[in-house]
């Protein structure tokens, strides 16, 4: 499972994403059951990921698997681990503020992720896939992608 | 699970699907790049939320079905036993259950057939739409008594919040613009004003408790119109002419076109898969 990508943020694992919720095994019949979530409701990436996950699995001789998908908790982009929010800036994705919970959103300084600059402006609230904005640093003139707190 | 929250899922997701269609038809042609991956983004959103409603009807209808049984007597939709797709692409126009703000052409209710899309009346379509889903799925999601749209709203409210600013900020980027984008949003908004009096009507399905109080709903709806409105030097139209019936299966013509556009590839290719 520590292999699988999400086939749009290819640097981040799924794990990594905060989409895979349990991996369990039966330890009388060997079959193994994965529940995941989506990040957005309509994200075209979950049959990708299904499909990379029963991959992975058969690779490593498991071939009696379930993928279930559940909602709940609805996915935050605070689930994206530590280590995944530094593998996204190193790759040129900005990270996402807290989401927040409080009824006024808290919209923190973008810094551009190629040179550090907080003079940074929105494009676009929507981005390459539903789960970015499109950014452009003012100092430095490039535009970049950053996964939008949800 | 009762009938009456299979009639609300079949709502709520053909409002989704119907936007989703609707939305789909500006890919390509939106006035500028970041608009045309905006509301195809959109689009996605709703069609996301579409699939989950949809499949929670048609679970429901199946296992309704299997419980009642039926007999050979009785008139049974082809669709009955079906999933997701079978609800999208099998049902004709008199068995959606969609209000009739969405199937609106994008050029605006009294338009032509095929004229162009106009991307006003799509802004003050979907800030009308928005308006509603934010509170509606808010409620679902913490107050309602259904865990399956409660898990549903939870993810939708978070989107469709990202929508409604999308819209706002249109709406009075285009209201408090030029001579022209001010002339054009607010013939836009006078035109679908009438159609946003069928999102707050109240029959069986809303008394049951399945959905919010429609009052409630409708005074955070103002409450947020009304200052976007305000606030994009917009006059707020009066309330008069109320069309409706699309939450009974009465439909305007337009639903049958968009649908036949949307139904012809399932139905020429019955079970095809890639």
């Amino acid at each position: 499972m520590a292999r699988v990508v999400d086939p749009e943020l290819r640097v981040v694992t799924i794990e990594e994403l905060g989409i895979l919720r349990d991996v369990s095994e039966d330890p009388a019949t060997g079959a193994v059951t994965v529940t995941i979530t989506p990040t957005y409701s309509g994200c075209p990436a979950m049959d990708v990921i299904r499909a990379d996950i029963r991959g992975a699995l058969a690779a490593a001789g498991r071939t009696d698997v379930e993928v279930r998908t559940v909602l709940h908790p609805a996915w935050s982009t605070d689930m994206i681990t530590v280590d995944g929010r530094r593998k996204l800036a190193a790759a040129g994705i900005a990270p996402p503020a807290p989401a927040g919970t409080g009824p006024v959103a808290l919209r923190l300084t973008v810094r551009c992720v190629r040179c550090g600059s907080p003079d940074t402006e929105e494009i676009s609230h929507f981005g390459s896939t539903a789960c970015k904005a499109l950014w452009r640093c003012r100092a430095c003139g490039e535009p970049f992608d950053l996964v939008k707190p949800l | 699970m009762s009938g009456g929250v299979v009639e609300y899922a079949l709502r709520l997701g053909d409002d989704a699907l119907i936007a989703a269609q609707r939305l789909g038809e500006w890919s390509a042609r939106a006035p500028e790049m970041e608009l045309d991956v905006a509301l195809s983004n959109i689009a996605l959103d709703q069609l996301g939320v579409a699939r989950l409603m949809l499949s929670y009807a048609a679970e429901s209808l199946r296992e309704a079905t299997s419980e009642r049984g039926t007999s050979e007597a009785e008139a049974k939709p082809y669709w009955l036993d079906g999933d997701e797709d079978s609800l999208a692409y099998l049902r004709d126009a008199h068995e959606f259950r969609n209000c009739l703000l969405v199937e609106l052409p994008n050029a605006g209710p009294a338009a032509d057939f095929d004229a162009p899309g106009d991307f006003g009346v799509t802004m003050v379509k979907l800030l009308m739409l928005s308006a509603y889903q934010v509170p509606t799925y808010e409620w679902l999601a913490t107050a309602g008594p259904d865990r399956r749209l409660a898990e549903i709203a939870a993810k939708a409210r978070k989107e469709s919040a990202y929508h409604l600013d999308l819209a706002s900020l249109w709406t009075v980027r285009l209201g408090d613009g030029t001579e022209e984008s001010h002339r054009r949003i607010q013939a836009a908004i006078d035109d679908v004003w009438p159609y946003g009096h069928e999102l707050f009507e109240s029959d069986e399905v809303v008394e049951a408790g399945l959905a919010p109080d429609p009052v409630e709903i409708r005074s955070r709806w103002l409450e947020h119109v009304e200052a976007v409105l305000a606030t994009a030097t917009l006059t707020r139209p009066a309330d008069g002419w109320a069309p409706t019936g699309g939450r009974t299966g009465r439909h305007t013509e337009h639903l049958s076109r968009l649908l036949a556009e949307m139904q012809v590839l399932h139905r020429a290719h019955p079970g095809a898969r890639w």
